[in-house]
């Protein structure tokens, strides 16, 4: 499934770039609407937001699935991890699908430095959160 | 119009992508971080899946314009800056600490309960600091 699901992210992608001529990244389309940089453009972020927020209840609703996001339920990690998430984002330029997906594959030499350090950052992160600290 | 439909198409493509390929569960995500522990692959395949339709539509970007009218966009600039290192890093922390990053917790917000809003606002938040703190970081003078 992951690859299946990796493919339809990908032609996502393509069909936002070709049709749109944008660059489909989650944290550029939102952050753009956050502080106001995306103006211009904010009915096609909006469009594109209610896509990527209707479908998966819509696909639930069609399909019987039932998903869960097992996420935390302490509300202290929660909003710690939310606000490193749109900080670090909006710094970067980018997230998972902005410079994982369409920068990595133009070969963008900032999207692949930025790829590289976010696994790496969040992997020292894992080992040092679960396994020496033991806290998630 | 035109414009509209092809995002919100592209939009729920995304979603449906996310929600199919398993990355709207956090603990799939922890466990690809997770290199000591139960090591879990989805997200490479998920990224390799992503990365073929993407470098094709690439190829197709050297040519024409985009379907709706403008341009596509300029050439990736090569020089990696201190905003995009810090930036990064402290992004990697986050994706961690939950197992969220921005596209699979706005396609969990009709489905993930109050968790999911509770972190897609705490990130709104983190998203309007973030041009403040990027003034502070251009400033200060780099050292060679």
């Amino acid at each position: 499934m992951g690859l299946a699901g990796g493919l339809t992210i990908g032609i996502a992608g393509a069909i936002y770039l070709l049709g749109a001529g944008r660059i489909m990244g989650a944290s550029g389309i939102i952050g753009g609407l956050v502080d106001g940089s995306g103006r211009d453009t904010a009915l096609d972020r909006l469009w594109f937001l209610a896509g990527l927020i209707a479908t998966p209840a819509i696909l639930m609703a069609l399909f019987g699935l039932s998903p869960h996001t097992n996420a935390s339920s302490a509300p202290a990690v929660l909003v710690l991890a939310g606000v490193l998430v749109g900080v670090g984002t909006r710094l970067a330029n980018g997230c998972t699908s902005g410079h994982g997906v369409c920068g990595l594959s133009r070969l963008s030499p900032r999207a692949i430095v930025a790829t590289a350090l976010y696994i790496s950052a969040g992997m020292l992160a894992m080992a040092v959160l679960r396994h020496i600290w033991g806290v998630i | 119009m035109l414009r509209s439909m092809i995002s919100l198409l592209s939009g729920g493509l995304f979603g449906a992508g996310l929600m199919i390929s398993g990355m709207t569960d956090t603990t799939r995500v922890q466990g690809w971080l997770d290199i000591f522990g139960a090591w879990d692959p989805t997200l490479a395949f998920v990224l390799g899946g992503a990365l073929l339709p993407m470098a094709l539509a690439w190829r197709l970007t050297r040519a024409g314009r985009p379907l709706a009218g403008g341009r596509f966009p300029a050439p990736a600039t090569p020089t990696p800056d201190r905003a995009l290192i810090v930036g990064s890093v402290i992004f990697g922390f986050g994706w961690a600490l939950a197992g969220l990053c921005p596209g699979p917790a706005l396609a969990s917000l009709g489905f993930g309960g109050w968790q999911g809003i509770l972190f897609v606002a705490a990130m709104i938040a983190g998203m309007w600091m973030a041009p403040r703190l990027r003034l502070v970081l251009d400033r200060r003078p780099a050292k060679a």
